[in-house]
C-alpha cells in the first residue's frame, strides 16, 4: 500500500502521469472503469446513450466556451500591450445566446424524453419480485412463488477492520443473491422496512428508492447470463455502505431448477422446525446470526453504542424471562431503531440468537431457547 | 461621531465589548468572516477525517457510526457555518460602501443576527462529544433516518437550526432594507453594482425558504417528541412529504449560496479586465430568472423516488432550462474580458477559475437534469463532484478571491502577491485532484456517503483524499497570508488600489475609516 502512495504521489505532479501510473496498479484489483456501464438492459442502454450526447454536447460547447476565454486570455493581457474597449452591451449577440440554448435544450429534451418512457415502461410484467430493504440487508420476495429470504453481506467483519486480507470480492458478496432467469420481464416491487434505502444494479440502469410505506416499481429483462452486482444508494444508517446488492442471471431452466429447489427448502425447514436443538448447537448457530443481523449495533461483544444501542451483556433483558426476550425480537421495540425481526429471521433463527444472547458474554442464563418456543409465542399474539 | 472604535490599546474590556456591543457595519461584517473562516476550517478538518478513512478500502480509522456523523457536520457546517456568514460578511463591509450608506438600516439587529450564530454552532458541534453522538443522517437529513431512528442529541440539531434561520432571516431583512431606503441620491435600482443586486435577490429568497426549512425541523420535533407522524408512514404520514419540504428549501438554498457568488466576480472581472461589465441589465435580469426557477425545480434531487412520470418530466424540463440564465451570465463575464486590457493578479485568478470550474459544474447540473441518466448518477459520487464544482470552485473561489480584492481597502495593507499566486496554484491544482476522479467513481458505481468501498474504486478514491490533504493545506495558506497581511503587509493609501476598480467603495479613503458616506455621496 505505501508503495502505492509513493507512485501515486509522484505521478500527482500531473494529473496525466496520475492516469498513467493508476493504470499500471490495476491488476491489483478489479476492472478500472471510468465511465457509466452500458449494462444489458433496455434501460441501462437507454441511460448510457443519453449520457453519452449529454456529455458530447457538453464537451463541444465546453471546448468552444473555454477556447474562446483562453484565446482571449492570450490575446488580450495587458504585457501584450492590449488596450482595453469599451463596449458593454450588444443585444443581437445577448439574444443568440439566449436563443440558441434554448434550442439546444428543445432537441435534447427529445431523447431525454423517450428514454424516461422506457424506465417507467412497468406493464406486462413475466415475474413480480418485491424488494425490501431492511436495516442492513435486503428481502427478496418471490410474489406467488411463496419462496422469500433474506439477502445479506457475506464479507466478515475481520476483513472490514483489516484483521485478516481482503477477498477478491470485497464488500460485493451476500449469503443469498436475487436469482432471474434471462428472457422474462421481472418487475421489481420495491418498498423499506424502517428507514429510506435504495436498490441500485447499475447494469440494469435500475435505481429505486425502498420508502417505508411506499412501493415503487422497476424493471429488467436481459438475455445476458451473469452476475451483477450493486448497492444501497440512501443512507440508511451505520450499515449503509454494507448491504450490496447481488443479482445472478440464470437460463431460464437452470433458473427453474433454483427455484424449484427454495420451494424444496422452505418445505425441509418446515418439518424441522419442531426438532429439540443443544446448548451448543444453539450457540453455534446463534452466534452465525448474531454477527450477521445484530452487532452492527449490539457489537460483537454485546456492549452496544452507549447512548444509541443498548448493551446485551449484562442486560435485564437477557437475564429476565424468556419470553420477554422472545417478545423484544418478534415485535421490535416502538420508536427506536429496534426493529422487528420476526419477518426478517426464521424461528430457528431466532431462538438460536436469543439462546446465545442469554449464555454469551458472562450472561450465564443457562436455559434453552426452542424454535417451538418462539412458534409458540408467535402463534399465541 | 468622532470617536473611533476601542482598540487593544484601550485595555481588553473595552476591546471586547467593542466587539460584542458593535452595531458597525464593518465591525459586524469583520465577526461575520472571521466566524466563517473558523466554520471553514472546522467543516475543513471533519472533510480531512472523512478522506483519510477513505484513503484506503477498509474500516482503518474511525467506526462508521463516527463516519456518518462526520459528513454529515461536514456538509452542515461548510453550508450553513463557513459559505453563508462568508457572503453575509461580505454583504454587510460592502453594502453600505457600494450604494453609499453610512451604515446597514437595522444596526442592532445586525449585531443580534452575527451573535447567536455562534451558539447555533456550538450548540450543534457539543453534540458529537454527547452520549448518542452527533446527527448521523446526512445533511439533507431525510426523515425517518433523522426522526425516529435519530440519536436523542436530534433535538440540539434542530434547535441549532433554527437559530441558524433566525440569524439568516434577520441578516436579509436587513440587507433589503438597506438596499431599499439607504441608497445615495441618484443611485438608482439600475446603477446598482452587480453584488448588491445580486444579494437583494438572495436576500428575498431566504426570507422565502428559511421559514420553510423551520417548518420542516419543527415537524420533525413534532414527530419525535409530540407523537405525530408527519413523516411516519406506520402513523398514516409520509416520508417523502419530508423531501418535497425539505428540497423546496434546498434547492433555493443551493442558490442562496452562488447568487452573491456571482456578484462578486460580477465586480471582479470588469476591475482587472480594465472594461466595465459586459451586458449588466441581462445580469439582472438572469439572476432574477434564475432565482424564479428555483422555486419550481426542486424535485429533480428526488427522480429515483417514485415520483409519477409526469411529475418526473416536469421536472427534468424545468430544471433543463436553468441552463439558459446561466449560460448568459457566463457569456457576459468571458465577453468582458473579450478585448480588454487583461492582468492577472490573485482575485483574478480566482475568479477565472470560477468562470471555468463552475461553467464544468454546471455542465454536470445539465447531465444530471436528465432524469433517465439520473438514474444511474443519482447518490453516488458523481453528484458529490458536481456539486462541489459549484460549491466549493464557485462559492468558496469566489470567497476567496473577494478577500483578496478587498482586503487592502479594508485594512490599507497590500498581500503579498507571490504569496497569493502560491495558494491560488495549489488550491487550484488541489481541488482538481480531489474531485475530478470524483466523476469516475460516481460513474462506476460507486455510492455517496459510504464509509468503505470495494477494491475496484481504491485507486481514484486515493488520488481524491491526496488532492483534498493538498487543497486542505492551501487553506492554511490562506490563514497565514491574511493574518500576514493585516499585520505585516505593505501600506497602501491609495483610495483605487486598483488600476481598473469602479464603484463608490473605491472613492473611500484606504484603509476604509470606521464611519463612511456619513454625508451620502451624489451619484451621477
Ligand atoms: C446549471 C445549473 C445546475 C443544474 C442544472 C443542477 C442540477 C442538479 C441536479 C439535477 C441535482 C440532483 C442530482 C442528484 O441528486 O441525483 C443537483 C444536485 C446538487 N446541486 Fe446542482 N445544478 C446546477 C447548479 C448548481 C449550483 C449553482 C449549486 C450550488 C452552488 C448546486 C448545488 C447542488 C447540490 C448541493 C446538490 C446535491 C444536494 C445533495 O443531494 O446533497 N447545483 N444539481
Ligand atoms: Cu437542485
Amino acid at each position: 500500500m505505501l508503495k502505492r502512495a509513493q507512485a501515486l504521489f509522484l505521478g500527482l505532479l500531473s494529473p496525466a502521469v496520475a492516469l498513467a501510473m493508476a493504470g499500471s496498479v490495476s491488476a491489483e484489483s478489479t476492472t478500472r472503469q471510468l465511465n457509466m456501464p452500458q449494462g444489458v438492459t433496455e434501460v441501462s442502454q437507454a441511460a448510457y446513450d443519453i449520457h453519452m450526447i449529454m456529455m458530447w454536447i457538453c464537451t463541444v460547447i465546453g471546448i468552444a466556451v473555454f477556447g474562446f476565454m483562453f484565446y482571449v486570455m492570450y490575446a488580450h493581457r495587458k504585457s501584450r500591450g492590449a488596450v482595453a474597449a469599451n463596449f458593454h452591451e450588444h443585444h443581437v449577440v445577448e439574444l443568440i445566446w439566449t436563443i440558441v440554448p434554448a434550442l439546444i435544450l428543445i432537441v435534447m429534451a427529445i431523447p431525454a424524453t423517450s428514454a424516461l418512457l422506457k424506465v417507467y415502461d412497468t406493464e406486462n410484467a413475466d415475474i413480480d419480485i418485491k424488494v425490501t430493504g431492511y436495516q442492513w440487508k435486503w428481502q427478496y420476495e418471490y410474489i406467488g412463488e411463496g419462496v422469500k429470504f433474506m439477502s445479506e453481506l457475506r464479507t466478515s467483519q475481520d476483513e472490514i477492520y483489516g484483521r485478516t486480507p481482503k477477498g477478491e470480492h470485497y464488500l460485493r458478496e451476500v449469503t443469498q443473491p436475487l436469482v432471474i432467469p434471462t428472457g422474462k420481464k421481472v418487475r421489481f416491487l420495491i418498498t423499506g422496512n424502517d428507514v429510506i434505502h435504495s436498490w441500485w444494479v447499475p447494469d440494469f440502469g435500475v435505481k429505486r428508492d425502498a420508502v417505508p410505506g411506499l412501493f415503487t416499481a422497476a424493471w429488467a429483462k436481459t438475455d445476458v447470463p451473469g452476475t451483477y452486482v450493486g448497492e444501497c444508494t440512501e443512507l440508511c444508517g451505520i450499515g449503509h455502505a454494507f448491504m450490496p446488492v447481488v443479482v445472478e442471471v440464470k437460463e431460464e431452466a437452470e433458473y427453474n431448477e433454483w427455484l424449484a429447489g427454495k420451494k424444496e427448502e422452505a418445505a425441509i425447514y418446515a418439518s424441522t422446525i419442531g426438532k429439540e436443538w443443544t446448548f451448543d448447537e444453539l450457540m453455534v448457530r446463534g452466534e452465525e446470526v448474531y454477527e450477521r443481523s445484530c452487532a452492527g449495533c449490539h457489537q460483537s461483544d454485546g456492549n452496544g453504542i452507549p447512548g444509541v444501542f443498548p448493551a446485551l451483556k449484562d442486560s435485564p433483558i437477557a437475564l429476565g424471562a424468556k419470553e420477554g426476550h422472545i417478545a423484544v425480537l418478534i415485535d421490535g421495540v416502538a420508536g427506536t431503531s429496534m426493529q422487528s425481526f420476526a419477518d426478517q429471521l426464521s424461528e430457528v433463527d431466532i431462538a438460536a440468537v436469543v439462546h446465545y444472547e442469554r449464555n454469551a458474554w458472562g450472561n450465564d442464563v443457562g436455559d434453552l431457547t426452542q424454535p417451538i418456543d418462539v412458534l409458540n409465542y408467535k402463534q399465541g399474539q | 461621531m468622532a470617536h473611533g472604535p476601542a482598540t487593544l490599546a484601550d485595555g481588553w474590556g473595552k476591546y471586547i465589548s467593542r466587539w460584542v456591543f458593535t452595531t458597525n457595519h464593518k465591525d459586524i461584517g469583520t465577526l461575520y468572516l472571521w466566524f466563517s473562516f473558523a466554520m471553514f476550517i472546522m467543516g475543513g478538518a471533519f472533510a480531512m477525517i472523512i478522506r483519510a478513512e477513505l484513503f484506503q478500502p477498509g474500516m482503518q480509522l474511525i467506526k462508521p457510526e463516527f463516519f456518518n456523523q462526520m459528513t454529515t457536520m461536514h456538509g452542515l457546517v461548510m453550508v450553513f457555518g463557513a459559505i453563508m456568514p462568508a457572503f453575509v460578511g461580505l454583504a454587510n463591509w460592502l453594502i453600505p460602501m457600494m450604494i453609499g450608506a453610512p451604515d446597514m438600516a437595522l444596526p442592532r439587529m445586525n449585531n443580534l443576527s452575527f451573535w447567536i450564530l455562534p451558539f447555533a454552532f456550538a450548540i450543534l458541534t457539543s453534540t458529537l462529544f454527547m452520549e448518542g453522538g452527533g446527527p448521523n443522517f446526512g445533511w439533507t437529513f431525510y426523515a425517518p433516518l433523522s426522526t425516529t431512528y435519530a440519536p436523542d442529541t436530534v433535538n440540539y440539531f434542530i434547535f441549532g437550526v433554527h437559530i441558524m434561520g433566525a440569524s439568516s432571516i434577520m441578516g436579509s431583512i436587513n440587507i433589503i432594507a438597506t438596499v431599499m431606503n439607504m441608497r445615495a441620491p441618484g443611485m438608482t435600482y439600475m446603477k446598482m453594482p452587480l453584488f448588491v443586486w445580486t444579494w437583494v435577490i438572495t436576500a428575498f429568497l431566504l426570507v422565502a425558504v428559511m421559514p420553510v426549512l423551520a417548518g420542516a425541523v419543527t415537524m420533525m420535533l413534532m414527530d419525535i417528541n409530540f407523537g405525530t407522524s408527519f413523516f411516519d408512514a406506520a402513523g398514516g404520514g409520509d416520508p417523502v412529504l419530508f423531501q418535497h419540504v425539505f428540497w423546496f428549501f434546498g434547492h433555493p438554498e443551493v442558490y442562496i449560496i452562488i447568487l452573491p457568488a456571482f456578484g462578486v466576480v460580477s465586480q471582479i472581472i470588469p476591475t482587472f479586465s480594465r472594461k466595465p461589465l459586459f451586458g449588466y441589465s441581462s445580469m439582472v435580469y438572469a439572476t432574477a430568472a434564475i432565482a424564479f426557477l428555483s422555486f419550481v425545480v426542486w424535485a429533480h434531487h428526488m427522480f429515483t423516488v417514485g415520483m409519477p412520470i409526469a411529475g418526473e418530466l416536469y421536472f427534468m424540463y424545468a430544471t433543463m432550462l436553468i441552463a439558459v440564465p446561466t449560460g448568459v451570465k457566463v457569456f457576459n463575464w468571458i465577453t468582458t474580458m473579450y478585448r480588454g486590457s487583461l492582468t492577472f493578479e490573485t482575485p483574478m485568478l480566482f475568479s477565472i477559475a470560477f468562470v471555468i470550474l463552475f461553467t464544468f459544474g454546471g455542465f454536470t447540473g445539465m447531465m444530471l437534469s436528465i432524469a433517465a441518466a439520473d438514474m444511474q448518477y443519482h447518490d453516488t459520487y458523481f453528484v458529490v463532484a458536481h456539486f462541489h464544482y459549484v460549491m466549493v470552485a464557485g462559492a468558496v473561489f469566489s470567497g476567496t478571491a473577494a478577500v483578496y480584492y478587498w482586503l487592502p481597502k479594508w485594512c490599507g495593507k497590500m498581500y503579498d502577491e507571490t504569496m497569493g499566486k502560491v495558494q491560488f496554484w495549489i488550491a487550484f491544482i488541489g481541488f482538481n485532484i480531489t474531485f475530478m476522479p470524483q466523476h469516475f467513481l460516481g460513474l462506476a458505481g460507486m455510492p455517496r456517503r459510504y464509509a468503505d468501498y470495494g477494491l475496484q474504486f481504491a485507486d481514484w478514491n486515493m488520488v481524491s483524499s491526496i488532492g483534498a490533504f493538498m487543497y486542505g493545506g492551501a487553506q492554511i495558506l490562506f490563514l497565514f497570508n491574511v493574518i500576514r497581511t493585516i499585520g505585516w503587509g505593505k501600506p497602501t493609501d491609495d483610495p483605487k488600489v486598483w488600476e481598473g476598480a469602479e464603484g463608490l467603495e473605491w472613492t473611500l479613503p484606504t484603509p476604509a475609516p470606521y464611519h463612511t458616506f456619513s454625508t451620502p455621496p451624489k451619484v451621477k
